[in-house]
């Protein structure tokens, strides 16, 4: 008996995905599981899979419709199997399909037809990248999407790796936490000045999600903003040392020690663990702690989730976020990557910044924003002295936290960061 | 060591061998009395005699061919076309006989022949007389194709293919006769299917051949003057390609340009580099570059068959591209 694939609901509000690409093709035969195609959704692109095996017998949908929730999108079946009794249509959909949403998806691409130009997403691990560059930075064991490039269309060359492993040589200690691709060149000439034209980019699908999504938090959320100084130098030091016991693969960032102690500390107040209900006039304390940490992808923002985080390792925490962030890079992130979290992280370390305030991310009640960890004058022991100190900055949603529980909860998490061993044991 | 012409390297390598073997005669047109239409022959058929100097009609499938059967009754031909071009002429012979008939015959018969023959434009000699199409012969198993960019490689290249056992298509270049080089004095040889590095350096890979040898060469030392030392590497035979100094030059420098005569498409640079691609691919660090001759019939007026043709300009232009 032929069996009818539908489009899945991958997220809580999902109403249509564009299928990207058909992996299986008609008449192909398909193992249960095994992917059969790729579809868009507001986030991210996922895969879908064989619910059963057999020959995939006919594709309903083309490469690149957008189609709703629950439509049938192709029929799995045996060869020369009896379907025109199935063409989908007149099947009733198992559940009504989702209004579609008053704003135009922008980008259902079609595959199948000639693309213009070649998209950034198609190149191998998403960045432009000579084979050279590709093999030494795999066996330096370094990650090619953190090198700048300094060829022609940014592309990535030896020389653009070399200059990297030398910069990382040179200053461990700075490189703090998730790798970003960084995009300016290191030139010290300007480049040359050619007069600006106006050009209209249609926005991506992610790019609009993200707008909506802040526009809603800044005008439905008051948010007020508590900053924190942090003396870091004991966990860059501890940092450094268990890294030295760690493989290339395996080393942990600063983001995955700051992830640690955010979920402990929100163990203690599980005020700024919470969402608000506004229908029924209740704050909802989650139950577990889900650390979500903002990934800058080239098309925009998205938060991948580490699941209860506070009953993890730092060096478990480190492996998933790893794991999290490289398939968010790749486009492959899976419904559950990135739903569920709880409390936001955001983390623009890497880029020199001494302080920032991050917009919450609806429905959480808070987000901490970390800045870099930077060399300055401290104040120890009544001498002037050089310390390393980094600045938390915490968003809170008014309607559920106050000022002082925000202060209260940033000094507990201090208190974590300043005494890095207890993060570990 | 003398310093001689290119002329003259390949006219003593026909002269020492014809020496050297009785069975090594020469036939074309106008090779003997006349001393050949590129004076390479000058004097052979007062020596050697209208045996083995032998002036055929203008008829260039009949010299191929009558060279080939020569050749399977055990003689050494030498035979010469005019210019590459009137080689169409004779191309049943060249492709179906000379290339398949040791093959298709089991090895039952060697085929000991060689082809001389002179490529290349840049003498106002119009479309039709001024082809470098090289890479075409280098297309059919069975033929080995040389193409010497230097006095002492003409020689020694050409020595070695009167000696070899199957058919060779030799070819010259028009405007290299003139050009000056140092040939050892005594009797020697260079092994066909052999690549040279001509000249030394550790930032870009320069794989060229015969003519585009010497604009080449130019360009380095122009490059070298800015601090760019080019490696170039001579394929020097087309069939069989030796790949191997080019790639050991390729996994060094990690970039290419790669220079000929003849049109870009399907070319002797397409050749190279899809196999620097296949088969050293993780060392790519730039696109590779091809310096070929534009895509049009090669135009008679000198301004315009300059701009045709490869320059010494385009070469340092490409270079600096992929670095």
């Amino acid at each position: 008996m032929a069996e009818i694939v539908t489009m899945p609901k991958l997220g809580f509000d999902m109403a249509e995905g564009t299928l990207v690409r058909w992996v299986i093709l008609e008449g192909e035969e398909v193992k249960k599981g095994a992917v059969l195609a790729e579809i868009e959704t507001d986030k991210a692109t996922v895969e879908v899979e064989a619910s059963t095996s057999g020959t995939l017998l006919r594709h309903l949908v083309e490469q690149g419709s957008v189609v709703p929730v629950n439509t049938p999108i192709a029929i799995i079946g045996q060869p020369g199997e009896e379907i025109s009794g199935l063409s989908g249509q007149e099947l009733p959909a198992e559940s009504q399909p989702t209004p579609q949403p008053a704003q135009e998806p922008s980008v259902a691409t079609p595959v199948a037809t000639s693309a213009p130009e070649i998209q950034e997403g198609t190149l191998p691990a998403g960045v432009r990248a000579t084979p050279l560059a590709r093999r030494l930075a795999q066996e330096s064991g370094i990650d090619i999407r953190n090198v700048p490039g300094s060829g022609p269309l940014g592309r990535i060359r030896k020389e653009d790796v070399e200059a990297y492993l030398a910069g990382q040589a040179r200053k461990p200690a700075e490189e703090v936490t998730i790798p970003t691709q960084a995009i300016l060149p290191e030139s010290l000439a300007l480049p040359p000045f050619t007069p600006g034209e106006e050009k209209r980019i249609p926005l991506t699908k992610l790019r609009a999600i993200i707008g909506k999504r802040m526009a809603q938090s800044t005008q439905t959320a008051p948010h007020f903003f508590v900053t924190h100084e942090v003396d870091v130098e004991g966990l860059l030091n501890i940092r450094q040392e268990v890294n030295q016991l760690l493989t290339d693969g395996e080393k942990i960032s600063v983001n995955d020690f700051i992830v640690r102690a955010t979920a402990l500390a929100l163990r203690l107040f599980p005020n700024l663990n919470a969402s608000i209900d506004e229908e029924k006039g209740e704050i909802v304390q989650h139950g577990a702690i889900n650390i979500g940490i903002a990934v800058a992808l080239e098309s925009g923002l998205i938060t991948v989730v580490c699941k209860n985080a506070d009953q993890k390792s730092v060096r478990t925490i480190a492996q998933e976020v790893r794991t999290l962030v490289n398939r968010a890079r790749e486009g492959k992130v899976r419904p559950e990557d990135i739903e569920g979290s709880t409390f936001s992280i955001s983390n623009l370390g890497m880029f020199d910044v001494a302080q920032f305030s991050a917009i919450i991310n609806p429905p959480e009640a808070a987000i901490l924003a970390v800045g870099s960890a930077r060399q300055q004058p401290v104040v120890k022991d009544n001498t002037l002295q050089v310390g390393w100190r980094m600045n938390l900055t915490l968003s809170v949603d008014h309607r559920i936290s106050d000022g002082a529980e925000a202060a209260q909860f940033l000094q507990q998490l201090a208190r974590y960061l300043e005494n890095p061993l207890q993060l570990l044991i | 060591m003398a310093r001689i012409t290119y002329r003259e390297a390949i006219s003593k390598a026909l002269w020492e061998e014809m020496e050297r073997d009785p069975s090594v005669f020469i036939l074309g047109e106008e090779v003997g009395v006349w001393g050949g239409t590129y004076a390479v022959t000058k004097g052979f058929y007062d020596h050697f005699g209208p045996k083995r100097v032998m002036d055929t009609p203008i008829a260039e499938a009949t010299i191929v061919g009558a060279a080939i059967g020569a050749a399977l009754t055990g003689l050494r031909p030498v035979a010469e076309l005019m210019t590459i071009n009137f080689a169409f002429a004779a191309m049943d012979h060249i492709v179906n006989q000379a290339a398949k008939l040791r093959y298709m015959f089991g090895g039952q018969f060697t085929l000991p022949l060689v082809i001389r023959t002179v490529s290349g434009g840049g003498r106002q000699l119009g479309a039709t007389h001024s082809q470098t199409p090289d890479a075409i012969f280098a297309h059919f198993p069975g033929l080995k194709v040389v193409a010497p960019g230097t006095p002492e490689d003409a020689k020694g290249l050409l020595k070695a293919a009167i000696r070899s056992n199957d058919p060779i298509f030799f070819i010259e270049h028009a405007t290299l006769y003139l050009m000056r080089g140092e040939v050892p004095d005594e009797d020697y040889t260079i092994p066909i299917g052999k690549s040279k590095v001509q000249r030394p350096g550790r930032d870009v890979t320069i794989v060229t051949y015969s003519k585009m040898l010497e604009v080449s060469l130019k360009a380095a030392d122009q490059l070298s003057k800015e601090g760019i030392e080019a490696e170039i590497v001579d394929l020097r035979t087309l069939r069989p390609l030796d790949m191997e100094p080019v790639l050991q030059s390729f996994r060094k420098t990690n970039r290419a340009v790669i220079v000929e005569e003849g049109w870009r498409s399907y070319g002797v640079g397409a050749e190279v580099a899809a196999r620097i691609y296949e088969e050293a691919f993780d060392y790519v660090d730039a696109p590779i570059q091809r310096i070929a001759q534009k895509e049009t019939p090669l135009p008679y007026n000198r301004s315009l068959e300059q701009m045709a043709l490869p320059q010494v300009e385009d070469v340092v232009r490409a270079v600096k591209e992929v670095l």
